[in-house]
C-alpha cells in the first residue's frame, strides 16, 4: 500500500474532548524528506493532531502508520515508535535536573541502551549541529528560551527519528530568539529531515515548507505548496487567514 | 555525692551507651523509611486503583494512630497471631512504618510539583512511564522534598525515645534508670534533653550542607523553577 | 468470639479515657494560642533580647522529645519546686508549653505574611504600634494561620498518648489496662486505634467548619 517514499500516513483521525470534537477526520500522507507546515486559527486541533501521531493523545478513531507499520493499537510497542518520531514542544520541556548534554544523551542511554561513552559523543555532535556545544554543561534554567529550544531539538535529533513533529516551537519565544530556532529548523529541512510543523510563522512556512495545510474547525480545509497558496484563487480562506495575520504582525 | 563525680563517672558513661542504641535505631530507620516512603509515594501517585487505595489507607491509618499504640500492637499484639518480635525490632518496624508514611506525604507533594511537561517529554522520547518516573520525576522530587524529609528525620530523632516504652534501653531509658537510682531527676533529664538537642542541631547543619551540595541552578527548594516558563 | 463480649463490657471504661485525651488536647491548643500568639508577636516586633529569649524557648520545647519533657516535669521540675501535681496537669502543662512553641512559629509566619502596607496604613491613621497589631495585623494573621494551626491537631492528639508514660488515665493508658487485665491484645488495640482515628477525623471536620465560618471573602492565604 505504500508508494515509495511515504514515510507517514495519517488516516481519518477523530478526537473529542468531552462534547467538543476537536479533530473531525484528518487524513494525509507524508513523503520522506517533506516539510509540511500546519497553519490556522488557534484551537483548531493542530497541536492535538501532532500528539495523536505519537499517541501522547489517544485518538478516538483513525490510524497512524509509520513506514508501513501501524502505530495506533500497538500496545507496548508504542515506546519503540516514539523513538522514531521526534517531538519538539512549545515549552521545550527540558529535564530541569539535567545539564544540556545529559538532556540529549539520557534517552540514548536509558531507552536505546547505548553505552555512555558513545552516547556522550553522539550527544555532543547533536549539540554541535544546533550550535549549543559550548553550553553542554549548563542547566536549563541557565539558558535563554532560544537556547533551550535548540537543545530540545538536539534531544529529538539524537534519536535519529524518521520524522520530527514541531508543536509551535517558537510561540513561547521573543522575536529575536525565534530567529535562531527557525534557522536551525531551516537547516534541518534542507538537509532532508521529514518535518511536520505547527506554526504561526508565515515567513518560515512559505520559504521552507513543501506543503502548507490550512486547518480550521478540526479539518484540513485547504492545502498546497506555498506558490499555489499565494497565486491560486481557490485558497480564499487560507489567504484571508494569512492576511489577518499580516495585519496584526505589520509584516 | 559530688556533682561532677556523679555526672562524669556515673551518668555520662551510661548515657553514652544509651546514645549508641538511639543512634542505631535512627541509622537503621532513616534509609529504610526513605525507601518505603518513595515506594508508597510512587504507589499513591502512579499506582493502579487498588494499589493507590491500599497505600492511601495504610498512610491514613499510620498518621491517625499514635506511634506508641503502633509499637504496642507490634510488640504485645502480634504474638497473638504468631509473630513475635524483639523489642528492638518491634521499635524499628514501628519507626520505619511511621517515617515511611510521613515521608511519602512529602515526596508525593514534591512529585506533584514537578512540571507536567517533564513526563510528556520523557514519553515522547520513548521512555516507559516507569522509566520516566525513575529517571526524570523522582530525582527532581527528591531534591524538592529535602526540607520536608529532614523535618521528618528530626521527628524521628525525637520519637526514638518511645522505644523505651518497649523496654529498649536507649538514651531516655538509660538516663531514667540512673535518675531513679540516685534521685537526681531534673539534672539528668536536662542533660538527656541536651543530648537530643545536640543530635537535632547536628542534623540541621548537615541538612544545610546537603542542600547546598545537591542544589541545581533554577530549582529552588520551594519547588518553583526560577525561570518558570509554563 | 468471647473477646467481643469483653470489648462490650469494657467499652464504657475505655470511652471514659476520651475525656482525659480531649482535655489534654484542648489544653495544648488553648495554651498554645494564649502563649504562642504573644510569642509570635514578640518574635516579629520585639527587641533583639526578646527575640533571643523566645528563640531559646522554642528551640528547647521543640527539640526535646515529649517523653523526655514529661519525665523532666513529672519527676524533676514540679517535685523540685515542692509541688505535687497530678499526672493529668503535668501532661496538660507539657503539651501546652510544647504546643505554644510549635504554634508560635505558625503564627509568626502568618504575621509576617500580612503585607507591610497594612501596618503602614494603620500607623498613618494614628494607631500606636500595639493598636495596629491588635486591630489590623492579628485579625488577618489569625485567618491566614488557621489551616496550619489546624494541622497541629492530629499531632497533639497522637502526642497525648505518650502521657501514658506518666500514668495519665487517658485513652492509651486505659487501653493498656484493659489488655493487662483481660489478656486480649489485638482486638482491643485495634479498637483503640479506631477511636483515635475517629477523634482525628471528627476533630478535623470541626476545625474545617470553623475555618469556613470565619472566612473573609476574597481573603486567602498570602493575599496582598
Amino acid at each position: 500500500m505504500e508508494n515509495n517514499g511515504t514515510i507517514l500516513r495519517v488516516e481519518n483521525i477523530h478526537k473529542s474532548f468531552g462534547d467538543l470534537e476537536v479533530l473531525k477526520g484528518v487524513t494525509f500522507d507524508v513523503t520522506k524528506g517533506e516539510t509540511i507546515c500546519f497553519i490556522g486559527p488557534s484551537g483548531t486541533g493542530k497541536s492535538t493532531l501532532l500528539r495523536c501521531i505519537n499517541l501522547l493523545t489517544q485518538p478516538d478513531q483513525g490510524s497512524v502508520w509509520l513506514g508501513g507499520e501501524e502505530v495506533t493499537n500497538s500496545g507496548k510497542k508504542i515506546n519503540h515508535f516514539r523513538q522514531r518520531i521526534g517531538m519538539v514542544f512549545q515549552n521545550f520541556f527540558l529535564f530541569d535536573h539535567l545539564t544540556a548534554i545529559r538532556n540529549v544523551e539520557i534517552a540514548l542511554i536509558k531507552v536505546r541502551g547505548m553505552n555512555p561513552k558513545d552516547a556522550r559523543e553522539k550527544a555532543l555532535e547533536e549539540l554541535r549541529q544546533v550550535g549549543m556545544e559550548e553550553w553542554a554543561e549548563h542547566y536549563p534554567a541557565e539558558l535563554s528560551g532560544g537556547q533551550a529550544q535548540r537543545v530540545s531539538i538536539a534531544r529529538a535529533l539524537a534519536m535519529d527519528p524518521d520524522v520530527i513533529l514541531f508543536d509551535e516551537p517558537t510561540s513561547a519565544l521573543d522575536p529575536e530568539l525565534t530567529r535562531e530556532v527557525l534557522e536551525v529548523m531551516k537547516k534541518l529541512a534542507l538537509a532532508g529531515m521529514t518535518m511536520l510543523v505547527v506554526t504561526h510563522e508565515m515567513g518560515f512556512a512559505c520559504s521552507v515548507a513543501n506543503r502548507i495545510m490550512f486547518m480550521e474547525h478540526g479539518e484540513i480545509k485547504e492545502q498546497g505548496s506555498p506558490e499555489e497558496l499565494m497565486s491560486d484563487t481557490k485558497f480564499e480562506r487560507c489567504k484571508n487567514f494569512i492576511g489577518q495575520f499580516d495585519q496584526t504582525n505589520g509584516d | 555525692m559530688d556533682q561532677s563525680v556523679f555526672i562524669f563517672q556515673i551518668l555520662l558513661p551510661v548515657l553514652m551507651e544509651g546514645m549508641v542504641v538511639t543512634i542505631k535505631l535512627i541509622a537503621l530507620t532513616a534509609p529504610l523509611g526513605l525507601v518505603l516512603g518513595i515506594l508508597v509515594a510512587v504507589g499513591r501517585t502512579y499506582g493502579s486503583k487498588p494499589i493507590s487505595l491500599l497505600c492511601n489507607g495504610a498512610v491514613a491509618f499510620i498518621k491517625g494512630t499514635p506511634l506508641l499504640l503502633m509499637l504496642f500492637i507490634l510488640y504485645f499484639g502480634l504474638p497473638s497471631v504468631g509473630i513475635t518480635l524483639s523489642a528492638f525490632v518491634a521499635s524499628l518496624v514501628g519507626f520505619i512504618m511511621c517515617n515511611g508514611a510521613y515521608s511519602s506525604e512529602y515526596i508525593r507533594g514534591a512529585i506533584s510539583s514537578v512540571k507536567e511537561g517533564q513526563i510528556i517529554a520523557a514519553q515522547a522520547l520513548g521512555m516507559t512511564k516507569m522509566q520516566a518516573v525513575r529517571h526524570i520525576i523522582l530525582p527532581q522530587a527528591l531534591i524538592r522534598a529535602i526540607p520536608g524529609l529532614s523535618n521528618e528525620f528530626i521527628y524521628l530523632i525525637k520519637y526514638s525515645s518511645l522505644a523505651y516504652m518497649l523496654t529498649v534501653i536507649e538514651l531516655t531509658g538509660a538516663g531514667k534508670m540512673v535518675a531513679a537510682k540516685y534521685f537526681e531527676f531534673t539534672e539528668v533529664f536536662m542533660i538527656i534533653g541536651m543530648g537530643y538537642l545536640l543530635l537535632v542541631t547536628i542534623t540541621t547543619i548537615a541538612v544545610m550542607l546537603i542542600e547546598r551540595k545537591v542544589a541545581i541552578p533554577g530549582m529552588t527548594q520551594s519547588g518553583r523553577n526560577m525561570l518558570d516558563i509554563l | 468470639m468471647d473477646f467481643l463480649i469483653v470489648i462490650i463490657e469494657w467499652f464504657p471504661y475505655l470511652i471514659g479515657g476520651i475525656f482525659a485525651t480531649l482535655g489534654l488536647v484542648g489544653s495544648a491548643l488553648i495554651l498554645g494560642v494564649i502563649f504562642g500568639l504573644p510569642m509570635a508577636v514578640g518574635q516579629v516586633y520585639g527587641k533583639r533580647s526578646i527575640r533571643f529569649i523566645i528563640g531559646i524557648y522554642v528551640w528547647f520545647f521543640r527539640g526535646l522529645p515529649v517523653l523526655v519533657l514529661l519525665f523532666l516535669f513529672y519527676f524533676g521540675i514540679f517535685p523540685g519546686l515542692g509541688m505535687d501535681v497530678p499526672a493529668f496537669f503535668v501532661g496538660a502543662t507539657v503539651l501546652g508549653l510544647r504546643g505554644a512553641a510549635y504554634q508560635s512559629q505558625i503564627f509568626r509566619g502568618a504575621i509576617q505574611s500580612v503585607s507591610e502596607g497594612q501596618m503602614i496604613a494603620a500607623r498613618s491613621v494614628g494607631m500606636t504600634k500595639l493598636q495596629s497589631i491588635r486591630n489590623v495585623i492579628l485579625p488577618q494573621a489569625v485567618r491566614v494561620a488557621l489551616p496550619g494551626w489546624s494541622n497541629e491537631y492530629p499531632n497533639i492528639l497522637t502526642d497525648s498518648a505518650i502521657c501514658y508514660a506518666i500514668g495519665v488515665m487517658e485513652l492509651m493508658t486505659r487501653t493498656s489496662q484493659i489488655v493487662s487485665q483481660t489478656y486480649i491484645t489485638m482486638p482491643i488495640y485495634l479498637v483503640c486505634a479506631g477511636i483515635f482515628i475517629l477523634l482525628n477525623y471528627g476533630g478535623m471536620r470541626v476545625l474545617h467548619m470553623i475555618e469556613k465560618k470565619i472566612k473573609i471573602p476574597g481573603f486567602g492565604t498570602g493575599a496582598a
